[in-house]
């Protein structure tokens, strides 16, 4: 009987993996099976698109099927729960499912129910998240219509998916407005939990001009409490207030719920993982990647790409009883939209901040890093593609290696 | 990175003031910090720097929630006792870098 590896979850991360381990793994001894009782695959980062209208919601869009592997079984199927100790999952139909492996890869939601008055009769209305398909789409119909007033883009907690897509909706939607005309009638406010919009002292030192010349007003260490609903504002836990006519919020990210229910998670439903080697704290046999852990890198899309090298390395060395290599550095690279079709990039890890340079050649480019141009917009754009056609195969993208590289930054020691 | 003279010990600090070795750190440096803030540390103050330290040492991240889910203080609490960005302010005051994102 051939041996079980499981993959829990059909998205960037999973999809990755299904394809990776499809490729290094032996047939005739592993059989590989995915789960999710999803049958669409979302292209995420174009939610930042969908409610500019610059991107239509078919080009967001796919069906899982088509980028699992044949030899990899796909099982629609909702998982009930993780009994880790015995090496089986039991799915909420009552069938029992036993593995050898098992890789964690559900993800990260979005849990506005987390906020006093976020997701009641305002929902949708005068209330919107961009995270989520139908969260995008309804913003798009809201903004196709709206008349202007104050538009607050906020962060309700940390940690979050993608942690500059908010930064980039403020910018998107001033060069929005103002193509629409209506710049004059929109006042729009950015509040954070966090310090400032920028955090980090290059980048802050480098791109602090953009909220001024966007007259993006920031609103700094804003731990919301509360959404008032009737006076249109959020609060905070000391009592300060912000007004709002149209909320753009990014609630709580939690874990899935299947974490909670397999007692495996933290206080958010991330499961405790190796920053290094990306095996689960819970168990040897369990590996986690993506949004689903508590490492502190950022949750996106390409750092489940860098990470799905070493966790295949590992699950390998696992498999063949040897020690695992503690490989993962926390890369991480993105675009950010600034609008005006121009986009900035930063690549960075664990323990090097963003800073200038040139990438993925070093000293060449084309791209430019923390560096404002039309070709990193380019680049962003042309990131579609190389998501859909290169990235969730599991295949490598040119020049771009998992660990992040030094070369080609300008790194003050 | 700069260096400060806080309560007679000179320490590594970062351009906002946030110390850069917590091994640097003493009772003395937290309350002359204190007194900047106008704060008069307690009892309770203590026990939750004492904790910040902690998580930091155990490379936690620290967050709003995981404070008030510590059983020493709820949000509220924190708020009365580190006034307007509790967050900020007690990081500082512990030793401990200030939270950050990634840019």
């Amino acid at each position: 009987m051939k041996k079980s590896i499981l993959i829990l979850g059909a998205g960037t991360a999973g999809t990755i993996m299904a394809n990776q381990l499809n490729k290094k793994l032996d047939s005739n001894e592993w059989q590989i099976t995915i789960i999710d009782k999803e049958t669409k695959h979302y292209y995420q980062p174009g939610f930042l698109f969908l409610p500019f209208d610059l991107y239509t919601p078919e080009q967001v869009v796919k069906n899982i099927d088509g980028f699992i592997p044949k030899n990899v079984q796909l099982l629609r199927q909702d998982v009930h729960q993780i009994v880790h100790s015995e090496n089986k999952l039991l799915l909420a139909d009552g069938k029992v499912i036993n593995y050898d492996v098992l890789v964690i890869a559900t993800g990260s939601k979005i849990a506005p129910e987390e906020i006093q008055g976020m997701d009641g009769s305002e929902w949708y209305k005068s209330i919107f998240d961009f995270y989520t398909f139908d969260g995008a789409l309804n913003l798009r119909n809201k903004l196709r219509t709206w008349e202007g007033g104050k538009l607050v883009v906020h962060i309700c907690e940390m940690p979050i998916k993608c942690p500059v897509a908010p930064l980039e909706f403020a910018f998107m939607a001033d060069d929005f407005f103002r193509k629409k005309n209506m710049r004059d009638k929109v006042e729009i406010i950015y509040v954070t939990p966090m310090s400032g919009a920028f955090t980090k002292p290059i980048a802050a030192k480098e791109l602090e001009y953009l909220l001024e010349s966007k007259q993006i007003k920031i609103v700094s260490d804003f731990n919301i409490e509360k959404v008032d609903t009737e006076k249109k504002q959020i609060v905070d836990y000391g009592d300060r207030s912000v007004d709002y006519d149209l909320l753009v919020t990014v609630p709580t990210n939690m874990g899935d719920d299947l974490i909670l229910r397999s007692a495996m998670g933290d206080d958010l439903n991330f499961v405790p993982t190796d920053k290094h080697t990306l095996q689960s704290k819970v168990k040897e046999n369990i590996f986690v990647i993506g949004d689903a852990t508590d490492i502190p890198a950022s949750k996106a899309g390409a750092v489940a790409h860098f990470e799905s090298d070493i966790v295949t390395g590992n699950i390998l060395k696992y498999i063949a009883g040897e020690p695992l290599d503690p490989e993962f550095d926390g890369h991480s690279n993105c675009f950010i939209e600034t609008g005006n079709g121009k986009a900035l990039l930063i690549d960075f890890n664990y323990e090097q901040e963003p800073v200038k340079g040139t990438f993925p050649i070093p000293g060449i480019g084309p791209l430019r890093l923390l560096k404002e141009n039309r070709i990193n917009h380019w680049g962003k754009l042309a990131f579609r593609w190389i998501y859909w056609n290169i990235l969730i195969k599991g295949r490598p993208i040119p020049f771009v290696t998992s660990k992040m590289k030094k070369a080609g930054k300008q790194i003050n020691k | 990175m700069n260096e400060k003279t806080i309560a007679g010990y000179c320490v590594k600090c970062n351009d906002q003031g946030f110390m850069e070795d917590l091994n640097e750190w003493n009772e003395d440096i937290a309350k002359e910090l204190a007194k900047e803030e106008s704060i008069e540390l307690t009892e309770k103050h203590w026990t939750v720097l004492k904790y910040l330290q902690d998580q930091c040492k155990e490379g936690v991240d620290i967050t709003m929630r995981k404070v008030g889910k510590s059983g020493i203080v709820d949000i509220k609490e924190f708020y009365q006792l580190f006034p307007k960005a509790p967050l900020k302010t007690a990081s500082k005051l512990a030793g401990i870098p200030k939270p950050v994102s990634c840019i």
